[in-house]
């Protein structure tokens, strides 16, 4: 922390640290349409999602430690992995980056005082617990077991109680992203402070908006799949039953029209966050501003029409499965964009190595693992070979552990301080990272070999020629089951009792830096100004800088002024 | 890069703390719609994969459909357009009146769809369950039917409010506009709908 004194001509926000009361910790448990108690509401009732679906996924490596089925056996496995999967993508991270810090950060980026439907906004939320429930009640009632993509016509014999369970967690689930996404669009075409262009905007809000235009065309999609699979499997019809004359693949073409979109539902917000919280870090202005911003359009426009990639051995045409590897190689291009522009970002940056770029540091490393065996799957006749086997399980685990929950973590360290107004503890943040990195390789690196070797997917016994590896890997996964706990007991103590953040504990030059941690219930003190560019360091002289700190206070000791008489 | 912007803010900022918030609603409800239309658009690639692909489409043994009835309802709703077109102009120029009454006839248009449509599937030689086409049919045509009784309740929602002395005016009328907006929606769904059950 001493070397950020050095650096004076960084500081933006006003000496005099004034704050409005706090306000009461019980508004947290309410129908309330503040976009910044949302977000919160968002972010821990999904990361205790988080916990359900690592102790299942700790159960599912528990049971493929050895080659036998002899913890939870078949049935009970085939639960744990469709669960696993299921929370974790539609309970955890989907609403933990959109709901979460979308809500957050974005009316705050763009100097707004909340989003555009502050109400919609809540129910938007409201919708997820019961999604929730419902999937958690079906441990209890019938687990669903044909796996998170639910293809039939293995979903319709596999149990209805639970299957339809699934459907309308995922429903209720679809609905809240959804409304969520049309509160986003509208918010950040519309509502951006007086002054600020579309290219004024931090990235994150780029992002945001590239996977909001993704979740409200593809998310509809995907409803309108279960709908009919609701249909075969209550009422009797049997639009993906070919032995009453309908046909599965549909229901895969429909399926993956939105889940490949869901990739980057669930990666570009972290491409956001991280375009935020590298410059911070590293004090340099990010490289080429516009090259990540469009990447951002230009992947979400690719992302749309490459959803037959999953299908390749699914009897795709070949004309089809050409055009298919073709699109999803050109994805790509915008993403190495974005990777070449941070490592550019990095380059001849002052490195201050806290918790929050670590995590950083780390996703990008991760990522590009995973992108590059995503290059190797794109390729028809290598994935004609490694399709449903661990390969891809390595693969999605390096893009969604490595990519989107290191994201996540990245994000948590970046912004508690902005959220709750105290820091987390350091050290055990680094333990948290070491944990979790290490565990997080040793878990899924070996996947790899044992896809190659050709060991199936979604199997609770396996041949003992694949034994030693997956031994490995369970030990990998046992660590990272341990590496939350640094964490959980950090974020607890330190939102309770942390030292005080002030408003501006990283020197950085988004707006949400400006307003006091937390900021109060509009956002700002006073109209939002925007005094620098979102990534200017180290552009301005420290005569401007404190100039600009002067205003800042004026305008707060102004705005509190007017507060007074009212609030007491 | 905007620093220069900043001490003209500082002035112009206090006196726009208290304006009005522009109303974004109605560019709200057309991206949900866009939403909606994607779901539409969704169950339409599923019925035209079927149909390309099927050897031959109606299924061999799906009895004919008539075409008079379903003819004479889709005039109905397209007219109905038109009709509530009326309503958003007439309170555009303040008519509260003419609210009323071409909101009240686009409420009794959408009324005598649906009973016909009911009506048509009283009459049908097949059913749910019949063959692929009959699923598709019966799923497309009840969600869009589902979608046609929620605009007629949005519809008379609105007459409802239309009552309560000065609730719309020239410059207040959200409602009237969405449920209008809402309502054009579930006409064009319907005319692909139409196009794709009954004339191909
Ligand atoms: C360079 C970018 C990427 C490429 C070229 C790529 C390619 C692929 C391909 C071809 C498959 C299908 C493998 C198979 O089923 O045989 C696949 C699976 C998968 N990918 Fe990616 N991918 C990329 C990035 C991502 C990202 C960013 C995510 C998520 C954040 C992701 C998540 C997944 C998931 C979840 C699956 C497995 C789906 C299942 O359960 O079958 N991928 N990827
Ligand atoms: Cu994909």
């Amino acid at each position: 922390m001493t070397q950020l004194q050095d650096h004076p001509r960084l500081a933006v926000a006003p000496k005099v640290e004034l704050e409005l009361p706090a306000e009461p910790w019980w508004r947290f448990f309410t129908f309330s349409t503040d976009h910044k108690v949302i977000g919160i509401q968002y972010l821990v009732t999904t990361f205790f999602f988080y916990l359900v679906g690592g102790a299942l996924a700790t159960a599912v490596r528990a049971e493929l430690a050895t080659p036998e089925a002899d913890f939870l056996g078949f049935e009970r496995y085939n639960g744990a992995f469709t669960l696993h999967a299921t929370i974790m993508i539609f309970l955890w991270i989907v609403p933990a980056l959109t709901g979460g810090f979308g809500n957050y950060l974005v009316p705050l980026m763009i100097g707004a005082r909340d989003m555009a439907f502050p109400k919609l906004n809540a129910v938007a939320f409201w919708l997820v617990p019961p999604s929730g429930i419902l999937l958690l009640a079906s441990l209890f009632i019938e687990a669903p077991a044909a796996g998170w993509t639910s293809y039939p016509p293995l979903s319709l014999i596999s149990g209805k109680v639970g299957e339809e369970l699934w459907i309308l967690s995922i429903l209720l689930a679809g609905t809240s992203s959804i409304l969520a996404a049309v509160n986003f669009i509208t918010t950040i075409l519309k509502m951006r402070m007086p002054g600020m262009k579309m290219e004024d905007m931090p990235l994150f809000c780029w992002a945001m908006l590239a996977a909001s235009v993704l979740t409200l065309i593809a998310t509809p999609v995907l409803a309108g799949a279960l709908i009919l699979l609701s249909f075969d499997l209550l009422a009797g019809t049997a639009f993906f039953n070919p032995s009453g004359g309908g046909d599965p693949v549909v229901y895969q073409h429909m399926f993956w029209f939105y889940s490949h979109p869901a990739v980057y539902i669930m990666i570009l917000p972290v491409f956001g966050m991280i375009s935020e919280i590298l410059p911070v870090h590293a004090r340099k202005p990010i490289f080429a501003y516009k090259a990540i911003a469009y990447s951002s359009l230009a992947i979400c426009f690719l992302g749309l029409i490459v959803w037959a990639h999953h299908m390749f051995t699914s009897g795709t045409p070949d004309w089809m499965r050409v055009f298919f590897m073709i699109a999803t190689m050109a994805i790509a291009v915008p993403t190495g964009i974005k990777v070449f522009s941070w490592l550019a970002t990095l380059w001849g940056g002052k490195i201050h190595f806290r918790s929050a770029m670590l995590f950083g540091l780390g996703f990008v490393s991760m990522f590009v693992i995973g992108g590059l065996s995503g290059i190797i799957l794109a390729s028809v006749p290598l994935d004609i070979h490694v399709h449903d086997t661990y390969f891809v399980v390595a693969h999605l685990h390096y893009v969604l552990f490595g990519g989107s929950v290191f994201g996540i973590y990245a994000g948590i360290y970046h912004w508690f301080p902005k959220m709750t107004g105290r820091m987390l503890n350091e050290f055990w943040g680094r333990v948290h990272f070491v944990l979790t990195f290490v565990g997080f390789n040793i878990c899924f690196l070996p996947m790899h070999k044992l896809g190659l070797m050709g060991m199936p997917r979604r199997v609770a016994q396996y041949d003992p020629q694949f034994a030693d590896l997956n031994w490995i890997s369970s030990v990998g996964a046992f660590m990272l089951a341990l590496s939350t706990l640094p964490f959980l007991v950090n974020a607890i103590y330190s939102w309770v009792a942390g030292p005080k953040a002030g408003d501006n504990p990283w020197q950085a030059l988004t707006l949400e830096w400006t307003t006091s941690s937390p900021p109060p219930h509009h956002n700002f003190y006073g109209d939002p100004i925007l005094l620098t560019g979102p990534y200017d360091y180290g552009l301005h002289s420290k005569e401007t800088l404190d100039y600009f700190a002067a205003q800042l206070q004026t305008l707060r000791e102004l705005a509190l002024a007017e507060a007074e008489p009212t609030s007491s | 890069m905007q620093g220069s912007l900043a001490s003209e803010m500082l002035m112009v900022g206090h006196s726009q703390a208290h304006a009005e918030h522009p109303d974004h609603r109605v560019f709200g409800i057309l991206m949900f719609l866009v939403a909606e239309g994607c779901l539409f658009l969704g169950l339409f690639m599923a019925y035209l994969a079927y149909s390309l692909t099927a050897p031959i489409w109606p299924p061999e043994g799906t009895p004919e459909r008539e075409l008079l009835l379903p003819g004479i309802n889709t005039v109905i709703l397209l007219s109905s357009s038109f009709v509530i077109h009326k309503a958003g102009s007439a309170i555009k120029a303040d008519d509260v009146k003419g609210l009323r009454l071409w909101f009240a006839l686009t409420a009794l248009m959408g009324a005598i769809f649906l009973a016909g449509q009911l009506y048509e599937y009283s009459n049908l030689e097949f059913g749910l369950t019949t063959n692929l086409f009959a699923s598709t049919f019966y799923v497309l045509t009840g969600f869009h039917g589902l979608h046609v009784l929620a605009g007629l309740l949005f519809i008379l929602a609105v007459l409802w409010r239309s009552f309560k002395p000065g609730h719309y005016s020239a410059q207040h009328h959200f409602g009237v506009e969405a449920a209008e907006i809402y309502w054009h929606f579930v006409d064009g769904v319907w005319v692909v709908l139409f196009i794709l059950l009954y004339l191909l």
